[in-house]
C-alpha cells in the first residue's frame, strides 16, 4: 500500500498540469456518478415522477400467522380518489413467486405467514389517499398460534403446503468414531441483521400500449424480476420491460417483490402509470433479512490443537418461504469449519419455516453466521490448550490443495496462514493514555458515561471464507456489449450498478483493452441480454469477464485490418494513450485513424466452469471460488456498562488481483462496518413473530463513531488462474469475519463466552468486581 | 454515466402540495396565531414532527412555527435564575458558555443525537415530546426546573416540568411552553447516559446530578426507564449527609458505592414477594438496567464531587 502511495506521488510529481486522470487497470478510477450521488442530484427510484400517476399502497398482515375469512374491498373501492384495489383475486397470472421455489403468494388469499405479509393494494390519485383506502380494506382474521421458534418447527403443525423443512444437509465427511483428546463445545445464536439501504423500497410502473408494462425499479437482479413479475400477470416476458433506476444502497437481493408485483398489476389494471414509495417502516417488513441461526458445536483436537474431527448442528430460520434459504444452508454447512483443515466432519444443517420474518440473501450469507460459531470454538480451544489463539488457529489453517468438508479440493489460492501472520504482526494501537484524558473515546462514546478505570481493552482474531458466485449447479452467465465509434467506447451490461463500482470497473477493462479514455456504460433495462443478480462478487467475475472479451473482439477487429496490411499478427500490436504502435516501434498510428469512421460492435459471454449440488451427504464440487480473509479486533470495553468500542480492525485479505485500489478498500471498509453492526447492534428484533421497532432508531446502524480504524495490512495478490484478470471479490469476506474478529477480542477483554451476536451490554459485562 | 434519463413523459420532481404556515415573531403572536386556528400545531426544530409527517402519521392543517421567536431563542437572568428559552437549541445550549452557567443541561444537549439533531431539535421540543428517553428532561427534573407558559391575551403561569411530564398539569388548547426557569447552583453538575454504542443513540438509562451546595443537598434524576424521569429522593437525602460539604466536598468511597445501589434499587425495586412468601428474581436484562443506574449514579456523584 505504501509502495503504491508512493508510485502515486511521483507520478504527480512528475505529471504536468493539468492532473492526468487515472484510467486503466489498477489505476483509482473514481466512479463516473460520485458527484451527482455527493451533490444530491442524482435520480434514485424515489425520485421518479410521471404525469398523471396514480399512487399505490399496500395493505400488509399486522399478524405474523392468522387465517383470512374474508376480504371486503368495497369500502376501500367506494372512496374518492381511489382507482383500484387488488388482492389475491386479481393476479391473472401464477399466484406464487418467489426465489429458487415459488411458495410465496403475491398476495395472502387464505393463509398469512409473517408480518407484514401483502393482502391487498390500492391506486390512488394521492398517496394519502392510497394509504387510507388501504387501512379501509376489511379483512377479518382467524389468528393462529405463531411458530417462532425454529426448533420447534420441525414438530410443529406444516404452516405451509410445502412443510415445514426446507432443506436438510447430513454432510458426512471422514471417519464418525475419530476423537480427539481435547473437546470443546458451545452453542450459539446469530441475530437477524436487515440489509437497511440508506434508500427505501420505490419503484414506478408504466403501462405500455400493447398491454404490457415497464417496470423502473432500483433491482439488482433486473432479468429475474421481470421474468417472475411476467409469469404474475400471465403475459410472456417481452411484454414486461424492467428499467434499473438509482439503486440506493442494496447489500443483498435489493428489492422487495411484494411491492414490486403490486405496482404492475395497479399500472395494467389502471392503464396509468403507478408510484410506490415504501415507508422505512415497510421497508423493514417486506424485504428479506439474514438468517437468525442457532448453531451447536463439538471440536475435537488433539494435545497440539490440531484439529480431528468437528461435529455441528446449524439451524437456520428462514421465515415463512424458502427464498434464498437453500443456498444460504449449503454456504453454512460447506464452511461450517471455517478455513481450517478438518479430516472429519460431521455437520447437520437444516433451513426451516417459522412465522419470523422472512429471511434471504444478505451477503456472506451462511458463511457469516457459522464464522463467529467456529471462530468462538477455536477461541475455547487455545484458552482450553493454553495456547495464544493466533497460534492455534496458525496449526490448524488451510492452503492451496487441502480439502473442504464438503470433499471439494481448494485450487484456488488459500493463503490463510500469510494473512493470519500479517494482522498478526502489524503493531497494536497506542493506549491513548498520551493525550488529555477529556479526549479519549472511551466506549459509550463523546459525553458517554465510559470511566476509564473500568475499560479492559481485549485483541481477538477472526478467519472467514466465503464463495464467489453461485454454487452448486447455477448457470452463473453473463453477457456484455462493447461498442466503439468516433473515439468514444460505449459498454452495454445489464449488470447492475448498485454502489460497488461495476460501471468503473467496465470502464477501466474497456480502457485497458482498447486504449480509449472515453468510455461510458449505458443504463440497464431488460432489453439487454441478462447479466444475473448482482452478489456473490459475481459481476466482477463473470460480467467484467464478458465485458473484458467483448472489448478483445473488438481489439481483434480494430487491428486485424492493420495487421494485415502490415503482416504480422495483431498480438504484436498494442495501444495505449488512444495510439496503436507495432513491437518494434516501426508503425504508429491513433486509433481514431484506424476506426476510418467505422462503427465497431462486439458481444460475447462469461461463464465459468460448472458446479454441482451437494449430494445426500453433503458432498461434492459445488463452488467456483473462494476468497479469505483474516481480521485482527481490537476492543474497549466498559466492563460494567457492558458498552463495547471496537478500536481497531486491522485486516488482511486474499484479492486475487487490485484492479481499483481506492474502489477495493472502499468495499473492505464498508463491508467490515456492517460487520461491526452486526457485532454490536443491528438485530431486528420480533416478539412473538411481530416486528418491534421496524426504523432506524430502534435499528441501530453503525454511525461514523461507531466504525473503527480500519487498517488494511495485507492485500495478498495472488491471481486465482480461472477468474477473469485473476481478481477475486473483495466486498462479502470482511462481512463474514470482522463479527466473529470483535466477540473474539470482547471475549479477551472480559473472559466471558460471547456466544450470541450481537453482542448485549449485558453478556460484556464482568461482574463481581 | 451521471444522469440515468427514464422513459419520455418522466421527470424527477413531483409538485409540492402547499401548506398552510404561520411564522410568527414573538411569543404572543404565535399564542394568537394558535388561537385563530385551533387545528395548527406548533412546530419548533420539527425533529420529532416531521417524522410522523413524513411517515404519515400526522397530517397537520396548518403549522406554526416557533423558528422566528427571537425572544425565546435566547436566556436571560432572574434573580438567581436562568431563564431559557424554549427556542433554544441542543447545539447552542452544548457550547462553553452556556456550559459554565448548567453544566449538566449542556452535557445533555451534546449527548442528544447526531449534530443535525441537535442544529435543529430545542429544549421546549424535548419538553413537549415528553419521550422517556429525552435527554434533557433527566436534568430538569434534578434542577427542579419550572415552566412559563404563555397562553392567550399575555398570560402566563407557571408550573413544575414534573407537573407537566407526569401529566398531572396540562397544556391548554393555545398554550406553548416559553420559557424555562432553572435555578444557577454554582455548583458542579453531571449529566450520564448509558447506549448500546459508541456513536449517538437513545439512552438506556441516564442519570442527572447536580450539587445544591447553599442547602447542601445532592440532586439526582434517573431518565430513560420509566415513562418520565424519576427522583430516588431517600437517597438524595442520605448522601447529602454523608458529604463533608465544608472539606472540599470529601466523601468516602464505599458511599458512593452504596449511593448507586440505593439509587438503583430506588428507581427498580426487588419484585414484591408473593403471597406464599417466594421471591422471584427480575429477569437478566432488568438486572442489567440495575447494574447500568447503579454504575451511572456512582459514576455521576463520583464525578460531581471531584
Amino acid at each position: 500500500m505504501s509502495n503504491e502511495a508512493a508510485t502515486a506521488t511521483t507520478a504527480a510529481e512528475a505529471a504536468p498540469a493539468p492532473e492526468p486522470i487515472p484510467h486503466g487497470l489498477g489505476a483509482s478510477l473514481p466512479a463516473a456518478d460520485a458527484r451527482a450521488k455527493t451533490e444530491g442530484t442524482f435520480p434514485y427510484a424515489a425520485d421518479l415522477w410521471a404525469e398523471g400517476l396514480l399512487w399505490a399502497a399496500v395493505l400488509r398482515s399486522p399478524h405474523p400467522h392468522a387465517r383470512i375469512t374474508s376480504i371486503d374491498t368495497s369500502h376501500a373501492r367506494e372512496m374518492p380518489g381511489v382507482r383500484a384495489v387488488v388482492t389475491h383475486e386479481d393476479v391473472p397470472g401464477s399466484p406464487l413467486f418467489g426465489r429458487g421455489r415459488a411458495d410465496r403468494p403475491v398476495f395472502a388469499s387464505e393463509v398469512v405467514r409473517h408480518h407484514g405479509e401483502p393482502i391487498a393494494a390500492v391506486a390512488a390519485d394521492h398517496p394519502d389517499t392510497a394509504r387510507l383506502a388501504a387501512a379501509a380494506v376489511i379483512v377479518e382474521y382467524e389468528v393462529l398460534d405463531p411458530i417462532t421458534d425454529p426448533e420447534q418447527a420441525f414438530e410443529a403443525e406444516p404452516l405451509h403446503p410445502d412443510g415445514n423443512l426446507i432443506r436438510h444437509i447430513p454432510l458426512r465427511h471422514g471417519d464418525a468414531d475419530a476423537a480427539g483428546d481435547i473437546v470443546v463445545e458451545g452453542l450459539y445464536r446469530i441475530g437477524r441483521q436487515d440489509p437497511a439501504p440508506i434508500g427505501a423500497e420505490a419503484g414506478l410502473a408504466v403501462p405500455r400500449p400493447d398491454g404490457g408494462v415497464e417496470l423502473y425499479l432500483a433491482s439488482t437482479d433486473p432479468h429475474t424480476d421481470r421474468d417472475r413479475a411476467a409469469a404474475c400477470y400471465g403475459l410472456e416476458p417481452e411484454r414486461v420491460k424492467v428499467v434499473v433506476t438509482g439503486v440506493p444502497g442494496a447489500t443483498a437481493d435489493r428489492e422487495d417483490q411484494g411491492f414490486q408485483l403490486p405496482l404492475g398489476l395497479l399500472a395494467l389494471k389502471t392503464g396509468c402509470p403507478v408510484k410506490l414509495t415504501a415507508t422505512r417502516e415497510e421497508s423493514f417488513l417486506g424485504h428479506t433479512h439474514r438468517h437468525p441461526t442457532l448453531l451447536r458445536y463439538r471440536h475435537h483436537a488433539d494435545a497440539e490443537g490440531r484439529l480431528v474431527k468437528v461435529e455441528a448442528q446449524i439451524l437456520l430460520d428462514a421465515g415463512a418461504y424458502a427464498d434464498t434459504s437453500s443456498e444460504a444452508l449449503a454456504a453454512a454447512v460447506a464452511f461450517a469449519c471455517g478455513p481450517y483443515v478438518v479430516p472429519n466432519a460431521f455437520i447437520e444443517g437444516w433451513a426451516v419455516r417459522t412465522n419470523n420474518p422472512p429471511s434471504g440473501h444478505v451477503r456472506g450469507e451462511g458463511a457469516m453466521q457459522v464464522c463467529a460459531a467456529y471462530e468462538a470454538q477455536m477461541d475455547k480451544l487455545a484458552k482450553k490448550l493454553g495456547v495464544d489463539p493466533a497460534e492455534l488457529r496458525l496449526r490448524n489453517v488451510m492452503a492451496t490443495g487441502d480439502v473442504l468438508p464438503t470433499g471439494q479440493t481448494v485450487t484456488c489460492p488459500a493463503p490463510v496462514a500469510e494473512l493470519l501472520q500479517a494482522v498478526r504482526d502489524y503493531p497494536l494501537p497506542a493506549l491513548p493514555k498520551d493525550t488529555p484524558e477529556d479526549e479519549w473515546l472511551l466506549p459509550g462514546g463523546p459525553e458517554g458515561a465510559g470511566e476509564p478505570g473500568a475499560v479492559r481493552r481485549g485483541v481477538g482474531y477472526g478467519l472467514g471464507m466465503v464463495h464467489m458466485l453461485g454454487a452448486e449447479g447455477a448457470d452463473e452467465v453473463s453477457t456484455a456489449t462493447v461498442k466503439v465509434h468516433d473515439g468514444v467506447a460505449t459498454v452495454l451490461c445489464a449488470a447492475v450498478e448498485s454502489g460497488q463500482g461495476f460501471t468503473t470497473l467496465a470502464r477501466q477493462i474497456v480502457q485497458e483493452t482498447l486504449g480509449i479514455d472515453e468510455v461510458h456504460v449505458a443504463p440497464v433495462d431488460t432489453d439487454q441480454p441478462p447479466a444475473g443478480a448482482g452478489c456473490r462478487g459475481r459481476h466482477t467475475w463473470v460480467s467484467g469477464g464478458a465485458v473484458e472479451r467483448a472489448a478483445k473482439m473488438v481489439r481483434t477487429q480494430l487491428l486485424q485490418p492493420l495487421a494485415h496490411k502490415f503482416g504480422m499478427s495483431t498480438e504484436l500490436l498494442q495501444i495505449t494513450d488512444g495510439k496503436i504502435t507495432s513491437y518494434d516501434g516501426v508503425l504508429s498510428t491513433t486509433v481514431t485513424e484506424a476506426m476510418d469512421g467505422k462503427e465497431l460492435w462486439a458481444t460475447a459471454q462469461c461463464r465459468p466452469h460448472p458446479t454441482e449440488p451437494l449430494n445426500e451427504s453433503g458432498q461434492g464440487d459445488a463452488f467456483v471460488g473462494m476468497s479469505f480473509c483474516a481480521i485482527r479486533a481490537v476492543v474497549d470495553v466498559d466492563i460494567e456498562l457492558g458498552s463495547v468500542r471496537v478500536v481497531e480492525l486491522a485486516l488482511a485479505q486474499d484479492v486475487g488481483h487490485v484492479l481499483n485500489p481506492a474502489q477495493l478498500e472502499a468495499r473492505i471498509e464498508a463491508g467490515v462496518t456492517q460487520g461491526v453492526g452486526i457485532a454490536l447492534t443491528e438485530n431486528l428484533r420480533s416478539a412473538r413473530g411481530l416486528i418491534r421497532h421496524p426504523d432506524l432508531t430502534g435499528y441501530a446502524l453503525p454511525t461514523a463513531l461507531d466504525a473503527p480504524d480500519i487498517r488494511i495490512v495485507k492485500l495478498v495478490e495472488e491471481r486465482d488462474v480461472v477468474a477473469p484478470f485473476g481478481a477475486k471479490a473483495v466486498s462479502a469476506v470482511p462481512v463474514v469475519t470482522s463479527p466473529a474478529a470483535i466477540a473474539s477480542a470482547v471475549r479477551a477483554a472480559t473472559g466471558r463466552p460471547v456466544n450470541r451476536l450481537p453482542i448485549r451490554p449485558q453478556a460484556a459485562v464482568v461482574t463481581g468486581q | 454515466m451521471g444522469q440515468r434519463e427514464g422513459a419520455a413523459g418522466l421527470t424527477t420532481h413531483a409538485p409540492q402540495a402547499a401548506q398552510a404556515v404561520t411564522l410568527p415573531t414573538t411569543l404572543d403572536e404565535a399564542v394568537a396565531a394558535l388561537a385563530t386556528t385551533p387545528a395548527a400545531v406548533p412546530v419548533a426544530g420539527g425533529t420529532d414532527l416531521m417524522a410522523a409527517v413524513n411517515s404519515g402519521q400526522l397530517r397537520p392543517a396548518a403549522l406554526v412555527g416557533l423558528g422566528r421567536i427571537s425572544e425565546i431563542r435566547g436566556w436571560q437572568y432572574q434573580d438567581g435564575h436562568a431563564l431559557l428559552g424554549a427556542g433554544l437549541t441542543h447545539a447552542r445550549m452544548g457550547r462553553p458558555d452556556f456550559a459554565a452557567l448548567i453544566p449538566a443541561l449542556a452535557a445533555a444537549a451534546r449527548a442528544a443525537g447526531p449534530p443535525q439533531i441537535r442544529n435543529a431539535g430545542t429544549l421546549g421540543g424535548n419538553i413537549a415530546s415528553a419521550s422517556p428517553t429525552g435527554d434533557a428532561l433527566p436534568v430538569l427534573a434534578a434542577l427542579e426546573a419550572t415552566l412559563i407558559i404563555a397562553g392567550p391575551g399575555g398570560a402566563r403561569r407557571e408550573i413544575p416540568v414534573s407537573h407537566l411530564l407526569a401529566g398531572m398539569e396540562m397544556l391548554r388548547a393555545g398554550e406553548l411552553i416559553g420559557y424555562v426557569r432553572v435555578p444557577l447552583l454554582h455548583a458542579p453538575q453531571v449529566f450520564l447516559k448509558a447506549t448500546g454504542r459508541t456513536g449517538p443513540g437513545r439512552a438506556m438509562a441516564s442519570v442527572a446530578v447536580v450539587l445544591d451546595p447553599a442547602r447542601r443537598g445532592v440532586r439526582c434524576a434517573v431518565g430513560a426507564i420509566a415513562p418520565m424521569a424519576l427522583r430516588p429522593l431517600e437517597a438524595e437525602h442520605w448522601v447529602a449527609q454523608l458529604i463533608d460539604w465544608d472539606n472540599n466536598r470529601a466523601i468516602v468511597p464505599e458511599a458512593l458505592n452504596a449511593f448507586g445501589e440505593y439509587v438503583a434499587a430506588a428507581c427498580i425495586p426487588d419484585p414484591a414477594p408473593a403471597e406464599d412468601g417466594s421471591v422471584t428474581q427480575h429477569p437478566p436484562a432488568v438486572l442489567h438496567l440495575r447494574r447500568t443506574v447503579a454504575a451511572l449514579a456512582r459514576r455521576a456523584l463520583g464525578r460531581a464531587l471531584s
